[in-house]
Order: structure tokens, then sequence, then C-alpha cells
């Protein structure tokens, strides 16, 4: 990994930590070492910043990241029940991975999609007004 | 006259979430299909979502729209005759007139969906760039009267004058200053910026430039939120564009003046929208909020003067500047000049993007554009202005949409985010969300905002099982005191604002068994 890249740009740490991810899909805890002395912080400093946002995670992930939105104006369209629908669909609560290591499901607040809520991003892709049905049928057709 | 027939199909997020995609790839194959001519444009979006996917195609130089168009409707739409023939059941008559959007008072977003976002040639004939013809014309103190001169306040939530900011900055000596563009759009009921960005992308490019020159910064960032990768690839192409065409660079339109742009994508904090949290994000660090002062005007980025203004206030600054303070500020009610992006999200059944001079009523805008609720019932419930704001009972419907308005009843504007509810609505759920959230988002910086929102929840949960009501609620009402009084910043201070409406305004809510 080219560290040099950005220990040379401005603020830097966070354009890093986005690139470690997309390309190992989590952030190793062993990595946070040669990130610290590549950028000059400490260790601690990494590791603070890691863990303050939600987008970053040590722990390795499904292949697919699925995130439904919690926030207003999917509630308002009932967002809760289809929530509760993909939890039991995938077997797992928000923060985890299935066992086949196929999908991570994480809850997310907001998309930008609110005129057509309940919105659902699956990798890079956000879905307008899905329901039960909906959301089976796009994860039947993945 | 060639026999070509242009057909636009917007890329905007939103209408690819309802199958915009499959609809232009339909098109493609339904053309070949009968060897007929036709050029597939992707647009952005107007915002009227509730009719995405919409479809135009050009015919006598006006646009004809069809719409909500689904990707099984393609193949019907051409055995009757289309692109020729205009006769279709979703056939919605020329685009212009469609009353939803001709009733709008479009400044902003006048380009939004009407052309492909990163064709320079369109934004030019559409009459982009004039705003920068003209400020480079100008010397800097001039052009920050001009904004200064057109009432525009921020249109992030704080809506604080832009020009009194950019004069701030302009007056501080240091070699070096920055703009930043704050695109991390968090609240829940709004996608005005994202909207824009992914339609528009060059308006931001020229409005911060604008901004540069004001202020005498040679150095631009977006902070654009990470659950937003459409308009990251956009705003670098764009970006691309304009640096290729000398509007951006070492020498914008040949006036030997700087300015350059680079995108710095968040991760996931609904507090980096928050300008010192943001600020603090970009130098790379966790997103704690800072004190204040220092104003980031005077101690900023890497502790340099900044201009921090939202998405919406640095494309606003390419009207004012084009068209002329005077014409920006003729629109508008009271203290709130020019236009107002409302966006109506949630139980709504013509949901969008509405622009339109301040002063109009929240009943016009829900009732009138939005049309009621998506679910057919009563309305129940209205938030105003982000998670953080207000819940609006029927009484209140009334107000007028201005700042000042708002402020009066105890609520705020915000970004112009306006989710709708209808009567099935849990307000006691609602209240307790705005903790959790609260809880979920909050920087941790102070105690009230840290471990205040844990005991609102704790609190409510003892009113849902009938547990020492009276002394709850007046428990609450302190924490709601604390919160206010005691935070650092609008986190903590404002989550109180979503608690005490549903509490004052909705109290049969609070009384279990609330639901049937
Ligand atoms: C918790 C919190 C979140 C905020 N989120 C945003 C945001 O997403 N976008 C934004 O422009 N302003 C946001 N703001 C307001 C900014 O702090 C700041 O006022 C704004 O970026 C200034 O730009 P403006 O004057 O053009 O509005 C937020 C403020 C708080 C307290
Ligand atoms: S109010 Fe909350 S978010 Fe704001 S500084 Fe305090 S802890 Fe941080």
């Amino acid at each position: 990994m080219a560290l040099q890249k950005f220990a040379h740009i401005a603020g830097g740490l966070l354009p890093l930590l986005h690139e470690v991810q997309a390309s190992l899909g989590h952030i190793p805890k062993d990595t946070v070492a040669a990130i610290a002395s590549g950028m000059g912080l400490s260790r601690a400093e990494v590791h603070g910043v890691i863990s303050f946002y939600h987008d970053f995670h040590d722990q390795p992930r499904g292949q697919t990241c699925i995130q439904v939105c919690r926030a207003e104006a999917c509630q308002a369209m009932g967002s809760r029940v289809l929530e509760q629908h993909v939890k039991a669909r995938l077997g797992i609560d928000y923060g985890g991975t299935t066992a086949d290591g196929r999908f991570s499901l994480e809850p997310v607040y907001c998309l930008g999609n609110c005129a057509c809520s309940p919105s659902v991003r699956i990798a890079d892709k956000v879905y307008a007004r899905v329901n039960a049905e909906r959301f089976d049928t796009l994860l039947e057709d993945l | 006259m060639s026999n070509v027939s242009r057909i636009f199909i917007p890329s905007d997020t939103t209408a690819c979430a309802l199958g915009a995609d499959a609809v232009a790839d339909e098109v493609d194959v339904q053309a070949r299909l009968r060897k007929l001519d036709v050029e597939i444009v992707r647009s952005g979006s107007r915002g009227a979502y509730w009719l995405e996917p919409l479809l135009e195609v050009e015919t006598d130089g006006a646009r004809v729209a069809f719409g909500p168009l689904a990707a099984t409707d393609v193949e019907g739409l051409f055995d009757a005759g289309f692109p020729g023939s205009c006769e279709h059941d979703l056939c919605l008559g020329k685009v212009t007139d469609i009353e939803w959007l001709a009733s709008q008072q479009r400044l902003t977003f006048a380009r939004a969906g009407v052309a492909d976002p990163l064709s320079l040639t369109a934004y030019k004939d559409q009459g982009g760039y004039a705003g920068l013809q003209k400020a480079l014309e100008m010397s800097a103190a001039d052009i920050v009267a001009a904004v200064t001169d057109s009432g525009l306040r921020g249109r992030g939530g704080a809506a604080f004058p832009t020009g009194i900011k950019w004069q701030t900055v302009l007056d501080e000596k240091a070699p070096q200053k920055y703009v930043v563009c704050n695109a991390d759009e968090g609240d829940s009921g709004t996608f005005a910026d994202r909207l824009l960005m992914e339609a528009d992308p060059f308006q931001l490019l020229e409005g911060m430039t604008i901004c540069g020159l004001a202020v005498g910064a040679t150095q631009g960032y977006i902070y654009l939120r990470s659950e937003y990768p459409k308009a990251l690839l956009v705003l670098n192409k764009a970006i691309a564009t304009a640096s290729e065409a000398g509007l951006l660079g070492d020498d914008i339109g040949a006036s030997g003046q700087s300015f350059h742009i680079q995108v710095r994508v968040g991760a996931g904090a609904y507090i980096c929208g928050e300008e010192t949290s943001l600020l603090e994000s970009l130098e790379g660090k966790r997103g704690l909020v800072r004190f204040k002062p220092p104003l980031p005007a005077i101690e900023g980025l890497f502790g340099k003067p900044t201009v921090v203004n939202n998405v919406l206030s640095l494309a606003a600054v390419t009207t004012v500047l084009a068209r002329g303070p005077e014409y920006y500020q003729q629109f508008g009610s009271g203290r709130s000049r020019g236009t107002l992006t409302v966006q109506l999200a949630g139980n709504i059944r013509c949901g969008g993007l509405v622009e339109i001079a301040f002063g109009a009523s929240l009943r016009e805008l829900v009732e009138g554009f939005g049309g009621g609720t998506a679910s057919g019932r009563p309305i129940g419930a209205i938030q105003v202005g982000g998670p953080l704001g207000a819940y609006l009972p029927a009484s209140q419907w009334d107000t007028p949409l201005d700042y000042e308005a708002l402020a009066g009843i105890g609520a705020m504007l915000g970004h112009g985010g306006i989710v709708v509810f209808d009567d099935s609505v849990d307000m006691q759920e609602q209240a307790r969300f705005a903790f959790e959230f609260c809880a979920l988002e909050s920087c941790g910086k102070c105690t009230p905002c840290r471990i205040g929102p844990v005991c609102g929840m704790e609190i409510i949960d003892n009113i849902e099982k009938n547990i020492d009501r009276e002394a709850s609620f007046e428990l609450l009402e302190d924490l709601c005191e604390t919160m206010d009084s005691g935070s650092l910043c609008a986190m903590g201070g404002l989550t109180p604002m979503p608690v005490r409406s549903a509490v004052e305004h909705f109290p049969a809510h609070f009384e279990r068994p609330a639901k049937d």
C-alpha cells in the first residue's frame, strides 16, 4: 500500500482508511501500527479515528453490505416493520454477518432517498419503496 | 434538422432506486428492435420524485414527459408510436406545464434535470458561469457586498448571514485560507444537496470559486458524506472537466487567480455535519466538536481562516452574482430572503424537491404540493428541520415557512426537510428515537449530550410502563433543560426539541396503551 501518498496529503488519514477498507474489506488490527508510523501518528490516534466513525470496521464483514435506513422519513413509511423482516430473513442482527459470509447487515441514518421511503442500500446501489416482499426479491436476484 | 430523437432519463440516485437504469436499457432495446434513431441522454432529476422514473422526449423544441415509468411499460410506449407520437396513458404533456413544477420558483434548481449534468456546454448554455464571469471583474470586497446585499442566509440550518461570514474571512490576513463546502447532508428527509450535486455539479464548483475569489482562498474542499457514492463520481468528473477548461486551477478564466477543489469523503458520522466537527474530520481526526470561539472564519481548517458553507448557500451565490443581489432578495418574506428549498419526504403522496420563495405555509406545501399522505390516511404529525427539529401538530400547519416564524413556535426550518407521518404514528416512539439517535451520534465531548440521551430513553421506557408517571415527566423536562442549556453544540442542545414537541402537542400518545 502506498502509504507515502497519504502522508503527503493534508488530513490524509481518512482517505487512507477508506482505501484500506476498500481493498481489504475492513481495517485489520495488525495494520494499525504500520498506518500510524506511515502517517507520523500514534497507534492510539489511529485507533481513535477508526473507532469514532461508523463506516470503519476492524473485523471482517460479509461480501455484500446491506444497509437499512432507520431514520425518520423511512420510519414514516414502515421501516420498523421492514427491519424486523430483514433481520429475520438474514438471521442476523445489525452488526452481524451471515454464517456463509455473504451478507453483513448495518443500520444507516438516511440515504438521501427520503421522498420514496423505505430505503435500502445493497453495496453501492440504493433501492426505493422497499417492503418485505421487494426485499426478498432483491435478495434472490443478487 | 436530424431526425434523431433525443430522450432524457435521469441518472439520479432516487430515479435509479426506482428503476431508471432499467427503463433506459429497455428504451435502448426497443429502439434498436424497431431500428429507430434515438439518443439517450442520462440527465439529472428535476426532483419530482413522485413521477420518477420520468422520461422526456424532445419534440418540436419542447419536452414531453412520461412517468412514472417502469421498464415493463416501455414496449407498450413504443407500440403506441413513441417517440413519434406521444399518445399514452403515462404521458404527462409538456414537462414545463406540469403544475407541480411550473408553480415553483426555481433559481438554484432551474437547471436540475434538464441536461447531462457533466456537459459543461449545457451548463454554460443555461447561464452557467455567468456569475463567475462577473466576479472576475469585481473586487473581493464588492463580491462580498453583493452577497451581503442579497440577504442570503446559510442553508445548512443555522441561517447565519453568508455575507458577514465571508467578510470576516476576507478581513483576516493569512498566507492560506480555505473554502469548505458542507455536503454532509445528514438530516433525514433531506436530499437537496445530493440532487444538486448529481444534477448540476458545476453550479457548486462555480459558487465555491466565487467564494474563493471573494475571501482570498485558493483551496476548496467538499466534505461529502459517504452515503452519496453517485455524487462523488459526478463531482470528481466535473472537477476534472472544469480544470481542463481552465475554470479551476492556477489561472481561472485567464485571470491569473487560482482556485482548486478536492472532494473528501466522510465516514458515516452525523455529527461531522456540524462545522467544527467537520473541520476536525477533514484534518484526519475524530470528529470532536471544537469550542467556539475561535470561529472557523478566524481559525478554521488547519488553523487557517475558513469559510464553511452548505452546498445550497454556495450554489445560491451564483444566482446572486449572475442576476444581482436585488433580484435575489426580492424573493422571500421578512428577514428570510431568496428561495427556500423544501424537501417533501416520508409518508407523502407527491414527494420531492420544491424550491419556492420563503413564506408559503407548511399546509400549502404538504397538502398542496405534497397531496397529503402516501398511505391515504390523515396526516398525524410533521417533523420539520431534520432529526433535531420539532414535530408539529395540525394546529401549527398554517405557520409560514421562514426562519423567524418557525422559531416563534419553538421549531426550526433547518435544511428544509419536511417529514410527514400519517395518523398511525406513535409519538412516544418518535420521542424515544430522538434520544436514541443522539446517543448514537453524540461526539461525546460534553456530559449532557453523552449521558443525557441514555437517561432519556430510560425515562420514556418508564413512562411506557406507567412507572412513576408524574415524576418521570418532571425528570424528562429537567433532562431536556439540562441538555438544552448545558450542551456545547446543537446536537445535544436541540435533541430536546423533537422530544418536547412530542410531549407538548401529542400528550395522548404518552398514555398507554396508546396503540390499539
Ligand atoms: C449536529 C449538527 C449537524 C449539522 N449538519 C449539517 C449538515 O449536514 N450540512 C450543513 O450544511 N450544515 C450542517 N450543520 C450546520 C453547520 O454547523 C454549519 O452551520 C453550516 O455548515 C454553515 O453553512 P451555512 O451557513 O451555509 O448554512 C449541522 C449542525 C449541527 C449542530
Ligand atoms: S452537544 Fe453532543 S455532539 Fe455537541 S459537542 Fe457536546 S457531546 Fe459533542
